[in-house]
């Protein structure tokens, strides 16, 4: 018990200390505060950021894309995933073209997109669902194809029409699969989404991130750069929830 | 109404075939087998491994079709309205419950492919729960359970269905002794209650002796009907019992040496 304590209040102090550390090194000159500005100084920008509306536009904005885009590559993947893993023939026709898009980085596949979607919003939310749709199909045909065959049997035997076999057996089987396929899909898109908001547009954290850098407000950027990784952080813990709702039997 | 008297197989089993593989090549998976089973009538079928049992049970099943022959399944008395009875339910090895169901879910769940309702089909189920001893288990999911305890969600999964025939592959096998002959007992003790016609497949020849009414001794591959043995120890059993009956021996003995054989031969099959 005293040691799980222990543990804990390390793994609070430790971060703690790092920052204390920061913030005395940068007093002391011993950090180029050009470059690297004092956490205080990074709180005191995000604070000011914060209070003028400025955070919050590029926050919204950022998950907008987020949002729009993951549901946009999320939804059709889980179906083409289900079935390309039921029908070995769709699975035939489209494995090759999966296998041949999915290493695409998506990032390099943004002017093209910018070219059809324009510069606004559309283009960076195709690019964060060309980026979830491959991961989540990958997966999903994956779950189907891995779930036991024991499973279809005993539908068959118990006379399961075709709806309940979809809604009961194939999608609670393969929702497990489904969902490692999301988590890494979660991080990629966000990777996606900042290089994207680098390069066009005039709001999100990627843009906040890169006009900071380019008007030399270092403090901006670092705001920038914590606020996405808090994103990031918030993001997976939302959809580890869900997760824990619809799949309860997974618990140990 | 005029009903002749003469006693018609649940069951009949009619020269089935089956035969797996391309290339020309056919291997021979079943070959000529026939039986029937009376109505009522508990049979075990035990061979050695990759004789083709299983692809007996499943064409019955109607998992899977046969290369020729055929089988028929009598059709019981017209069930009641709007209560409409399978013809057969099979149970699974204890893998083949839905992990994503709770306990109460996968008992019910034929009821609720036979779209009954929620409310009605739990209460349904509920007397098999507790028949079963897993009530209190009711909701929770297979995960958490022992390898025993759902092999016996497994049974009252088949039972609930209340069809006319009860297929069984090996339904035990993967459990320890002890567990074993919990079970093999209480599948006798609910039995007893219904008198469904079943068809049991194992390959342990103690099992087959303490459950059946007979024992189909099967060939290696290609399967066929080796001798059919008939167990009359009077009902009900105890499977436990049973194996201190000096005749239960004998018989384990004289299966073995019908079995031996059919074993070594499948043993090079395997080993080729």
């Amino acid at each position: 018990m005293k040691q799980v304590n222990r543990e804990r209040a390390l793994t609070i102090l430790s971060p703690l200390a790092v920052l204390v550390l920061w913030q005395a090194a940068s007093q002391v000159g011993l950090i180029d505060q050009r470059y690297v500005p004092a956490p205080s100084a990074i709180a005191e920008a995000g604070w000011s950021i914060s209070v003028s509306g400025e955070l919050g536009r590029h926050v919204i904005a950022s998950l907008r894309r987020l949002a729009v885009g993951f549901v946009l590559g999320a939804v059709p993947g889980v179906l083409l995933g289900i079935v390309m893993g039921l029908n070995r023939w769709v699975r035939a026709a489209l494995d090759p073209l999966v296998a041949a898009l999915y290493p695409i980085p998506k990032i390099a596949i943004l002017p093209l997109l910018m070219l059809v979607f324009g510069l606004g919003d559309a283009s960076k939310a195709a690019a964060v669902a060309m980026s979830v749709l491959f991961l989540t199909i990958i997966n999903t045909a994956a779950g189907v194809v891995q779930l036991d065959r024991i499973y279809f049997d005993v539908a068959r035997n118990f006379g399961t029409p075709w709806h309940k076999l979809f809604l009961r057996v194939i999608l609670p089987g393969i929702l497990p699969t489904v969902f490692s396929g999301l988590r890494i899909s979660l991080g990629v898109a966000l990777v996606v989404l900042v290089g994207a908001e680098f390069v066009a547009g005039n709001s999100g954290i990627g843009y906040l991130i890169w006009s900071s850098w380019q008007t030399l407000v270092v403090e901006n950027m670092f705001v920038g750069i914590i606020v996405v990784t808090v994103l990031g952080v918030l993001s997976t813990f939302l959809l580890r929830e869900i997760e824990r709702r619809l799949v309860p039997w997974r618990q140990e | 109404m005029n009903v002749p008297n003469i006693r018609l197989p649940k069951i009949r089993i009619d020269r089935l075939g089956k035969s797996f593989g391309a290339d020309g090549v056919p291997t021979h998976a079943v070959r000529d087998f026939s039986l029937e089973v009376d109505d009522g009538e508990f049979v075990c079928i035990v061979g050695p491994s990759g004789c083709g049992k299983t692809t007996v049970l499943r064409i019955v099943a109607g998992l899977e079709t046969p290369s020729s022959g055929r089988v028929e399944i009598a059709a019981g008395p017209a069930p009641a309205a709007g209560n409409s009875r399978p013809r057969n339910a099979m149970v699974f090895q204890e893998h083949g419950l839905f992990p994503w169901m709770t306990v109460a879910d996968n008992v019910a769940y034929s009821l609720e492919m036979r779209g009954m309702g929620r409310r009605e089909r739990h209460a349904r189920a509920q007397p098999f729960l507790e028949m079963i001893g897993l009530d209190r288990f009711r909701d929770y999911y297979p995960r958490k359970l022992s390898g025993g305890m759902r092999q016996r969600v497994s049974l009252a999964r088949a039972f609930v269905a209340d069809p006319e025939i009860l297929l069984m592959d090996e339904p035990f096998a993967a459990l320890d002794a002890q567990n074993k002959l919990i079970l093999q007992d209480e599948l006798l003790r609910i039995w007893e209650g219904t008198r469904k016609t079943v068809l049991f497949i194992t390959h342990a020849i103690d099992e087959a002796i303490a459950l059946g009414d007979r024992i189909v001794v099967m060939t290696a591959q290609p399967g066929r009907i080796k001798e059919i043995v008939p167990i009359d120890f009077p009902r009900p059993r105890s499977a436990a019992e049973l194996r201190a009956d000096p005749r239960f021996g004998a018989l384990q003995l004289s299966i073995w040496r019908m079995l031996e054989d059919e074993v070594r031969t499948a043993r090079r099959q395997a080993e080729a």
